[in-house]
């Protein structure tokens, strides 16, 4: 097949999902008495259109991209990391008790305020390294399981002072509510166009092409690849699946935890407003990992990927004013991203058996 | 003397029946849903839609009740709630290779989304199930009442888990579904459709889960509310790993664990505060904990959440 035909090809099975899962969805919407039409336009102007709104969904962006940039990182090494959801909010732990327990000197707080949050991370997930290369303990296990022990390490954490829990004179009459991050120590959001959004919208697109470019262009990289497609293969040429696997499992944690720590400085949309807050990290990780599957496993894909994920949630925003139930966009978005596995699973089974039958032949 | 308050109260929980009727109740729940959550496992797939499949089954179970008026008819479609989820993870993972856990995760999304939306459009009604009691045995000191005065479906599943275990170890469908999650190359060489094996076992885990929400609506809930399984479904998957993928470790982890919560709620209900998080975090450490500890005895299926793809290892 030509090269123009394959696109078109791709371009017309993406779209035909698409249309599928939206079909789907107004179904849905309208049997139940609503108007399907406003809530895609809701979606729209709440992603992109409505001013101040494509900020906004950058602001979601970057943690999605950072959790995701981490997850392409441990899947290269062949492991499989799904405990995203709880590294990134140990991150966000590690960084809220940094700002206010310990504290750095000045400007460089915000840094060192990132990178406790990535330290937090690293040392969730190399739980689950050191599970898995001391104990044998399968990662997918110990990850997924930690993810609730550490909402509730973050929970208990919340309720005493000396850890995360606000004084008395900041929270008012809330509880399980840390300090608010003072304003000179916050993430620099400028205004660009009308639109604001966080500078680590910048630092998770840069980390994006260099992750890119260590996986496929450096000596660690080419060893990781080399662990995750034949760890025998690997091990015989001196990569140590132990140190290789570690190291991957603990980057992929930090990616999480700078996503939580940066989720917690640098605000914007519903991300506790500077303070840490049960339900903090609001499936953040879950979904960041999504993208990273959905980008199959690579990292430049990967920013496209997050950009449409935020999309859907600041797009959510707006759909309660249409008059729709707004967990609709739960349903919307469930429905694309399972649209969305569709034509390459496709493609990808199409192709083999055309190999297939072209081998038999020639046999 | 404070302490032995602490240790008296402890007494009363452990002597009084509430809470082990309280315990049976939440066991049942994770029974039902770590049954097929088991059958699944053992075919190689780690099926953590598992939470959508219950809350699936809770809302079918509820709407059921509220058309037919009929416990029965409420789980049979709860069943069938299960099993729709079931249907598109197993189509998705095991017949179009996309990613399990992708699936998985957006299921679980997709079903608290969906679940709560119709939830508000249709408000279904439901309500308690009867109670049947079972002469003799539920006469039994302090356990009788917990295993044996029950509302009814918690009865099925004293059927339920023999059938599993016989299926899974006594019928040739179970032993080539084992042979799929041990060593799918050699099964899929031998003439066993593993994919087959796969989506079949997940249909079995969708039914048994749908069962399993439908049965907690009707035992403990009356009413429909989208965070009702509220990660049960995690807790089943925690109990599977935890007994070491057999079938009696299994229903021990659900008994352990839903015990545990069962102990807590009725030592609030005396006034003495336990520390929350580290009971709700309980079954997840345990689960851990024992992994690290048996994991050179206990091990998983050896393809456990590794996709099969005929020809690519």
């Amino acid at each position: 097949m030509t090269r123009g035909a394959r696109l078109a090809e791709w371009v017309v099975l993406y779209a035909l999902s698409i249309v599928v899962a939206l079909a789907i969805s107004s179904v849905i919407v309208e049997a139940t008495g609503g108007d399907w039409w406003p809530v895609l336009e809701a979606l729209v102007d709440g992603s992109i259109k409505a001013p101040g709104r494509w900020g906004e969904t950058l602001g979601v962006a970057a943690p999605l991209l950072l959790v995701a940039l981490g997850t392409v990182i441990s899947a290269k090494a062949g492991l499989i990391n799904i405990g995203q959801e709880g590294q990134l909010l140990m991150g966000a732990a590690f960084a809220v008790y940094f700002s206010f327990r310990i504290g750095g000197p000045g400007p460089l707080n915000v840094v060192l305020l990132l990178l406790f949050g990535a330290l937090g991370g690293a040392v969730w997930a190399s739980a689950a390294g050191l599970l898995r290369y001391w104990r044998g303990v399968p990662e997918v296990l110990s990850t997924l399981l930690l993810v609730f022990v550490a909402i509730q390490a973050v929970g208990y954490g919340l309720k005493w002072q000396w850890l995360l829990l606000a004084d008395e004179a900041s929270r008012g009459n809330r509880n399980l509510v840390s300090e608010q991050l003072a304003k000179n120590n916050r993430i620099p959001r400028p205004d660009i166009f009308g639109n604001e959004f966080p500078i680590t919208v910048y630092v998770a697109l840069a980390l994006a092409l260099a992750v890119a470019y260590v996986l496929a262009r450096t000596v660690w990289g080419f060893r990781l690849r080399m662990l995750g497609h034949n760890p025998r293969a690997a091990q015989r040429s001196g990569v140590s699946s132990t140190v290789y696997g570690a190291t991957a499992l603990a980057i992929g944690g930090a990616f999480a935890g700078l996503a939580g720590a940066a989720m917690f400085a640098g605000g914007g949309f519903s991300f506790g407003n500077y303070r840490l807050v049960p339900g903090f990290s609001d499936n953040i990780g879950w979904t960041g990992l999504l993208v990273a599957l959905m980008a199959r496993e690579r990292a430049l894909p990967a920013v496209v990927a997050a950009f449409v994920f935020a999309m859907l949630r600041t797009g959510a925003g707006f759909v309660n004013s249409t008059g729709v139930e707004s967990r609709i966009t739960d349903v919307v978005q469930g429905l694309l991203v399972l649209a969305l596995l569709v034509p390459p699973a496709v493609v990808f089974l199409r192709d083999r058996r055309r190999a297939r039958a072209a081998a038999t032949e020639r046999v | 003397m404070v302490l032995i308050d602490f240790f008296s109260a402890v007494g009363d929980v452990l002597s009084s029946e509430s809470t082990y009727i309280n315990g049976a109740l939440f066991a049942a729940l994770l029974a039902f849903a770590a049954t097929g959550e088991w059958v699944a496992e053992r075919s190689g797939t780690l099926n953590i839609s598992v939470e959508g499949m219950l809350l699936s089954g809770a809302f079918a179970g509820a709407l059921g009740y509220h058309l037919a008026d009929s416990v029965a008819v409420g789980l049979m479609l709860g069943a069938v709630g299960g099993l729709i989820i079931a249907v598109v993870q197993a189509e998705m993972s095991h017949r179009l290779t996309a990613d399990q856990f992708v699936v998985g995760l957006t299921l679980n999304i997709l079903v608290v989304g969906l679940t709560g939306f119709l939830d508000r459009e249709i408000d279904p009604r439901a309500d308690y199930a009867s109670e049947v009691e079972i002469p003799i045995l539920v006469d039994i000191p302090l356990f009788g009442q917990a295993l044996f005065g029950e509302p009814w479906p918690f009865y099925l599943l004293y059927g339920l888990v023999p059938l599993s275990w016989w299926l899974v170890y006594r019928t040739r469908w179970g032993l080539e579904l084992r042979a799929a999650g041990e060593n799918p190359q050699s099964a899929d060489v031998s003439g066993i459709d593993v994919n087959r094996r796969r989506r079949q076992s997940i249909y079995y885990a969708g039914l048994t889960s749908g069962l399993g929400g439908a049965y907690f609506l009707f035992a403990r809930l009356a009413t429909f509310d989208d965070s009702v399984i509220g990660g049960q479904g995690f807790i089943a998957i925690a109990a599977v790993i935890f007994g070491g993928w057999t079938l009696w470790g299994t229903m021990g982890g659900c008994v352990l664990f839903a015990g545990a919560l069962s102990f807590q709620l009725s030592l609030q209900g005396l006034g003495y505060e336990l520390n929350t998080e580290l009971l709700q975090a309980l079954p997840y450490l345990v689960t851990i904990g024992a992994m690290a500890i048996f994991a050179r005895r206990v091990r998983p299926p050896a393809a456990l959440a590794q996709p099969f793809i005929r020809g690519l290892k």
